[in-house]
């Protein structure tokens, strides 16, 4: 069977801290950074748990300030 | 793999939409705008409409639009965005013009507009935020806010008897002869959003066509206004507005007959 390989990446200076991409990742990646903020003073988001990320964009596509990028790479059995 | 394998630019699937631009924008953490915001950029680039494109930006939160999407826009007066683009579309009817209006914007003070506009079917697209309230100004009742909603306004709840009933304006505009497509979506969750841009998409393509109006209402949340978490207001929405304003379509096509 294939493997899917994901990775995300976060501006986390553009980032607003709402959470929904949090509450919407199906596998649990993301998380909200919980004591530090960046310059604007958000509690941002970053990849607690990067080697579950399945590369789905589900996050990215619910973000409201288009602060993440998605990576995927498909595996297949040779 | 490790993360550096997979971070490499022939891997992306996903990045922010090019027309929009480097500001920050001002809505609040979770706001459905900024959402609505990056489909319509990803639109606009897709379907090449970047150089033929005008924007008419509301009054209400959405008024700096245009220092967010990279096109041309109109800063309309209150209400009064489906007249100035009744005015762009037909005196330059080469171009694509879509509104962006809140529901103060279109279904308070410009309801006038707005049905009249409909009415005539102009060639436009309106794309109609309804959050329930009017976030801007403090969360004040909006025509829209639910029967029993409490605001600024109405802090025991929005009455039938004193406050009148909610008001179903994508309902009003589906009965009229001049539009063309009407529908309702909502940006709460990955699936919708996908939902909610091919619903755009199809409004964008029908005003190059010029088949009519078509309006797209994305029942929206307003967190600060609703006082909850960006994530507790997409339940409530699901839980509440939803049963008000039910997802689909109203109406996709023009009667024939006409």
């Amino acid at each position: 069977m294939a493997k899917v390989f994901g990775a995300v990446t976060i501006d986390s200076q553009r980032c607003k801290g709402c959470d929904l991409c949090v509450v919407a990742c199906p596998t649990d990646v993301l998380l909200l950074e919980p004591r530090d903020v960046n310059d604007r003073g958000y509690h941002y988001a970053f990849t607690a748990h990067p080697e579950a990320c399945i590369g789905c964009a589900a996050c990215a596509t619910v973000c409201p300030d288009a602060c993440i990028e998605v990576y995927r790479v498909v595996k297949r059995d040779e | 793999m490790t993360k550096e394998e997979i971070i490499r630019p022939e891997n992306k699937v996903y990045s922010r939409p090019e027309l929009l631009t480097d500001n920050y924008t001002h809505y609040c953490p979770g706001c459905s705008h900024g959402v609505v915001h990056k489909i319509i950029a990803e639109l606009i680039a897709e379907m090449g409409l970047t150089d033929i494109t005008i924007g008419i930006a509301p009054v209400g939160c959405a008024v700096f639009a245009y220092n967010y999407i990279d096109v041309d826009w109109i800063e309309a007066p209150h209400g009064r965005a489906p007249a100035l683009a009744t005015a762009a579309s037909r005196l330059n009817p080469d171009r694509m013009v879509f509104t962006y209006q809140g529901d103060g914007d279109l279904a308070a003070i410009g309801t006038a507009e707005t049905i009249h506009a409909a009415n005539r079917g102009e060639n436009i697209t309106i794309v109609f935020i309804n959050n329930a309230i009017y976030g801007m100004t403090g969360g004040q009742m909006a025509p829209t806010t639910l029967l029993g909603m409490k605001t600024a306004t109405t802090p025991y709840g929005r009455r039938a008897d004193l406050n009148g009933y909610p008001l179903p304006i994508s309902n009003i505009l589906a009965t009229l002869d001049g539009t063309c497509y009407v529908t309702r979506q909502a940006v709460h969750t990955a699936a919708a959003v996908r939902k909610a841009k091919s619903a755009i998409k199809k409004a964008f393509e029908n005003t190059l066509a010029k088949r009519g109006t078509s309006v797209v209402e994305i029942v929206s949340t307003c967190n600060s206004g609703w006082k909850m978490t960006p994530a507790q207001s997409n339940e409530w929405m699901v839980e509440h507005m939803f049963e008000k304003y039910p997802l689909g379509d109203l109406k996709t096509q023009k009667d024939p007959s006409l």
